[in-house]
C-alpha cells in the first residue's frame, strides 16, 4: 500500500554517540546554522531571565512544585483523572507506547476518521505515533511549521523546540517547492526563501487541513489536578486550530505533566517562555477544563502515559529529570549540542536533558543509551539555565556510574577505575579544581604539541572520535566566566 | 492488571521512599502566590509590552471608544466583521453606521463561513501588562473559540480596570471563571514563528493582526 504521509528518517540507523557526533561534525552547513540560532536565543533568553528580579525564587519554587507533584504522584493523578471525568473527558491510561499508539488509532477508527492534525508534541515524537497511525491507514499532518519542514523533508527533529533548527531557509524552500504538493496545496509559484513568504506557503497549505480535520492530536504542557484544566502553549496558531476546529480531540500527556492547583501556573507562565523563546510570553496559551458544549470539540480524551517514567521516578537521584518542562534552554546553552547537533543523540530528546532522561527512560540496555550520559564535557551551563533546576551534572555523573557499573558487572576493567577517578573529581569542587590545575599545569608544559595514543583503553577510544590539542593553559570554566560573564544567569 | 492499575502500582513501588503522606507538609513551596508586581505604572507597561509584540494600540476615553473601533477597523481594511453575542450595543450601532457589513454567530457560522469573514471584535476578561497578554474567557462579547481564531483580524477591546501588573494577578482573576470550566485564551501579540533560523516572522495561522482598543475607566 501506499504511503500517505512522507517517510521520516529514522533514528534506527544512527550509531552511538561518539560516531554519530564525528559524522555530525562534519556537517558544515548544520554546524553554521545551528550555532547561528543558538547564538541567538541565548541572548534573548537572558534578557528576558534578567528582566524578572525574582527569577531565582521563580526556578527555586518551580523546582519545588514538581518535586511534591513526583513525590505524591498517584495521589495527583487521580485528583486530575477524578477532575478530568467530571468534567466530560475520557481518560485513558498507557504503559508504555504501544498502549499509547493503540488507544489513539482505536479512537480513529471508532470515529471513521482516516487523518488527524497535530499539535507539535514531544510525546508523540517519543512513541512514533505518526509511524503507527500511517501502519494503520491513518495520516498524521504535523501542523508545526519546524514539524511541517521535518515530515516534509523526510527528517527527524533535532531540537526540542525548534524541531527544523539544522535546516537554513534555501532548504526549507527546497522542501517546500519539492514536496507540499504531493501531500496537498502546492507551495506559491514563485517563492523566494524569505521565512515570511514561506510561512505565508505554510498557512495555506494547512489551512485546508485544519478546515476538513475531524480529529486532532495534542500533547500537553501542564494538567491541573483540581480542576482537570489542560494547558498547551505555543506561537503560530496551529495548536488553537487543532484544539478548537475538530469534533475529537486527543492529548497524549506524560504522567509527570500535573500540577497541584491553578495558581502554580503563575510560575510556569512566567518561567516557560522566557527559559524557551526568550519571549515575555508565548503568543497563545490554551486552557480547557473538559467539554463546553457549543465550544471547541465536543469528545475529548487524554491519555495519560507512563512509557518510562515510573523508571525515572523509582531512582531518588535521577528522578529530578522529571521537573523538565522541554523549554529547550539546556540544549541552547551546551556547547556539545551546538557543535553535534540533535540527531546524534539517536532520539528525540537530544542535548543535556536527553543525556539524562534517555538512558532513565530506556534503561541501560543498549550501547546507544549507555553512551548518552557521555555526550557532556559537565562544563554545568545547563544546571544555571535550566527552569526547574534540574542538577544535570549530579545526575549525568551518576548516570555515567550505573552505565559503566552495568557494562562490567562482572568484570572491572580500566575502564571503571577511571570512572572511579572521575567520581571523585567530581564529588567536590575543590577536587575538580585541583585537578583542572594540573592539566594546566600539563598545558604549559605540552605547550603546541599534541596528545599522542594513550595507553590506557578509554583514552584511547575516546580519541578515536576527536581531535585532541595539548590541554589548554585555561580551564574551561575560567574561559567561560571570562567569555560569557553575564552569560549564564 | 489493567493498564491502569499497573501504571499506579508502578508509581507507588518507585515512590517507596516518600514516607510523609502530605505533599505539602512534604515538599514545602517557597513562593507567595498572586503577588502583584511594584510596577509605577501598569496601564503604560501594558501598552509598551503589547506594541513591542507589533500589536496595534489605542487609547480612548470611553465616550470614543465606539469611534475608535471603527477607526481600527478601516486601518486594517476590512469590510465584513463578525459580533460575538454580548459585545456592547452601542458600538455594533456605530459598527454598522459605519457602513461594515455585520455578522452573528447565531445560528453557529460555519468554519468555513467564518474563515472567508475579514474580522471579529470583542472584549476581553483580564489584561496582564508585564508580559503584554490579553485573557479571553469566551464570556459575553467575546465569542466562542473559533470566532477569534479564524477571521484574519482581531480587534480586542480591554477596559483599563481589567489590566492587573503580571501573571499572578492575572490567573488569580481568571481562577473562577476556570473553576466554572471556562475555556481560557491568552493572546500575547499575534500569531508569530521564529521556527526558520529564529527570525521571528508574525502571523502564521492564527490572526495576522490584533489591533488593541484601551478604553480609560
Ligand atoms: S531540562 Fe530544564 S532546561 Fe532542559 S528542557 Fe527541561 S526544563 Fe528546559
Amino acid at each position: 500500500m501506499n504511503r500517505r504521509t512522507p517517510e521520516p528518517g529514522s533514528w534506527l540507523g544512527i550509531p552511538e554517540f561518539p560516531r554519530a557526533a564525528k559524522a555530525s561534525l562534519q556537517d558544515a552547513e548544520q554546524r553554521k546554522n545551528l550555532t547561528h540560532a543558538t547564538t541567538t536565543i541565548r541572548a534573548k533568553r537572558v534578557v528576558r531571565a534578567s528582566e524578572v528580579p525574582e527569577w531565582e525564587e521563580l526556578r527555586t519554587a518551580a523546582a519545588q512544585i514538581k518535586d511534591r507533584v513526583a513525590r505524591h504522584l498517584e495521589q495527583y493523578l487521580l485528583q486530575a483523572e477524578e477532575a478530568m471525568t467530571a468534567a466530560g473527558v475520557t481518560v485513558h491510561w498507557a504503559r508504555d507506547a504501544a498502549d499509547a499508539n493503540r488507544i489513539v488509532a482505536d479512537i480513529a477508527k471508532a470515529k471513521g476518521v482516516d487523518e488527524v492534525v497535530k499539535i507539535k508534541s514531544m510525546v508523540t515524537q517519543e512513541i512514533d505515533l505518526n509511524e503507527y497511525l500511517e501502519a494503520e491507514g491513518i495520516a498524521a499532518w504535523e501542523t508545526d511549521l519546524a514539524e511541517l519542514i521535518v515530515q516534509l523533508g523526510h527528517d527527524l527533529p533535532s531540537h526540542i523546540l525548534v524541531p527544523a533548527i539544522h535546516r537554513n531557509r534555501s532548504e526549507v524552500r527546497e522542501i517546500f517547492k519539492e514536496e507540499m504538493g504531493r501531500y496537498g496545496r502546492p507551495a506559491p509559484e514563485p517563492i523566494s526563501d524569505e521565512p515570511s513568504e514561506l510561512a505565508e506557503a505554510a498557512r495555506l497549505h494547512l489551512r485546508e487541513k485544519f478546515l476538513r480535520s475531524k480529529m486532532a492530536v495534542s500533547g500537553g504542557n501542564f494538567i491541573v489536578a483540581d480542576t482537570g484544566t489542560l494547558v498547551i502553549v505555543e506561537s503560530e496558531g496551529n495548536g488553537r486550530m487543532c484544539l478548537t476546529l475538530p469534533e475529537t480531540l486527543v492529548s497524549v500527556v506524560g504522567i509527570e505533566k500535573v500540577l497541584p492547583t491553578l495558581e502554580d501556573l503563575e510560575v510556569f507562565l512566567k518561567l516557560l517562555p522566557r527559559s524557551s523563546t526568550g519571549e515575555r510570553m508565548n503568543p497563545y496559551t490554551s486552557m480547557w477544563t473538559g467539554v463546553t458544549p457549543g465550544d471547541g470539540p465536543q469528545d475529548l480524551h487524554v491519555v495519560l502515559l507512563d512509557n518510562g517514567r515510573t523508571n525515572v521516578l523509582a531512582d531518588p537521584d535521577g528522578r529530578a529529570a522529571l521537573r523538565c518542562i522541554r523549554c529547550s534552554a539546556c540544549l541552547n546553552i551546551c556547547p556539545v549540542y551546538e557543535r553535534v547537533g540533535g540527531h546524534a543523540y539517536g532520539s528525540p530528546y537530544p542535548g543535556p536533558i536527553g543525556a539524562i532522561l534517555g538512558p532513565q527512560l530506556r534503561g541501560m540496555g543498549d550501547a546507544n543509551t549507555r553512551a548518552l550520559p557521555f555526550a557532556s564535557t559537565l562544563c554545568g551551563a545547563c544546571n544555571d539555565v535550566c527552569p526547574v533546576r534540574i542538577p544535570f551534572t549530579d545526575i549525568l555523573v551518576h548516570l555515567r556510574h550505573k552505565a559503566v557499573e552495568h557494562k562490567t558487572a562482572k568484570h572491572p576493567t580500566g575502564e571503571q577505575l577511571l570512572m572511579k577517578g572521575a567520581g571523585w573529581v567530581m564529588k567536590d569542587g575543590r577536587n575538580l579544581a585541583s585537578v583542572q590545575l594540573g592539566t594546566r599545569f600539563a598545558g604549559r608544559v605540552l605547550r603546541g604539541k599534541s596528545l599522542g595514543p594513550m595507553p590506557i583503553p578509554l583514552a584511547s577510544r575516546w580519541l578515536q572520535a576527536r581531535d585532541v590539542e595539548a590541554p589548554p593553559t585555561q580551564t574551561f570554566r575560567q574561559w567561560w566566566k571570562d567569555e560569557h560573564e553575564g552569560g549564564a544567569k | 492488571m489493567s493498564a491502569r492499575e499497573e501504571v499506579l502500582h508502578r508509581i507507588r513501588r518507585a515512590t517507596k521512599d516518600v514516607t510523609e503522606p502530605d505533599p505539602v507538609v512534604d515538599v514545602p513551596v517557597d513562593w507567595a502566590y498572586g503577588r502583584p508586581l511594584g510596577t509605577e505604572d501598569v496601564i503604560a507597561d501594558f501598552v509598551e509590552k503589547v506594541e513591542d509584540y507589533k500589536a496595534a494600540v489605542r487609547r480612548c476615553a470611553p465616550d470614543r471608544a465606539a469611534d475608535t473601533i471603527v477607526e481600527a477597523l478601516q486601518a486594517l481594511d476590512t469590510k465584513s466583521i463578525v459580533v460575538p453575542a454580548g459585545f456592547p450595543e452601542p458600538w455594533v450601532t456605530a459598527l454598522s453606521e459605519a457602513g461594515f457589513t455585520l455578522h452573528s454567530d447565531d445560528p453557529q457560522l460555519t468554519h468555513a463561513e467564518l474563515n472567508a469573514i475579514d474580522a471579529v471584535v470583542t472584549t476581553a476578561a483580564v489584561g496582564m501588562a508585564d508580559s503584554g497578554t490579553i485573557a479571553l474567557d469566551h464570556g459575553e462579547g467575546q465569542g466562542r473559540r473559533a470566532l477569534t481564531l479564524l477571521p484574519d483580524r482581531h480587534i480586542c477591546v480591554v477596559h483599563e480596570y481589567q489590566v492587573v501588573s503580571d501573571v499572578p494577578e492575572g490567573i488569580a482573576r481568571l481562577a473562577p471563571g476556570l473553576r466554572e470550566r471556562r475555556p481560557v485564551t491568552w493572546l500575547s501579540g499575534g500569531s508569530a514563528t521564529s521556527d526558520i533560523e529564529l527570525s521571528r516572522v508574525e502571523g502564521v495561522h492564527g490572526p495576522r493582526h490584533l489591533s488593541v482598543v484601551l478604553v480609560a475607566d
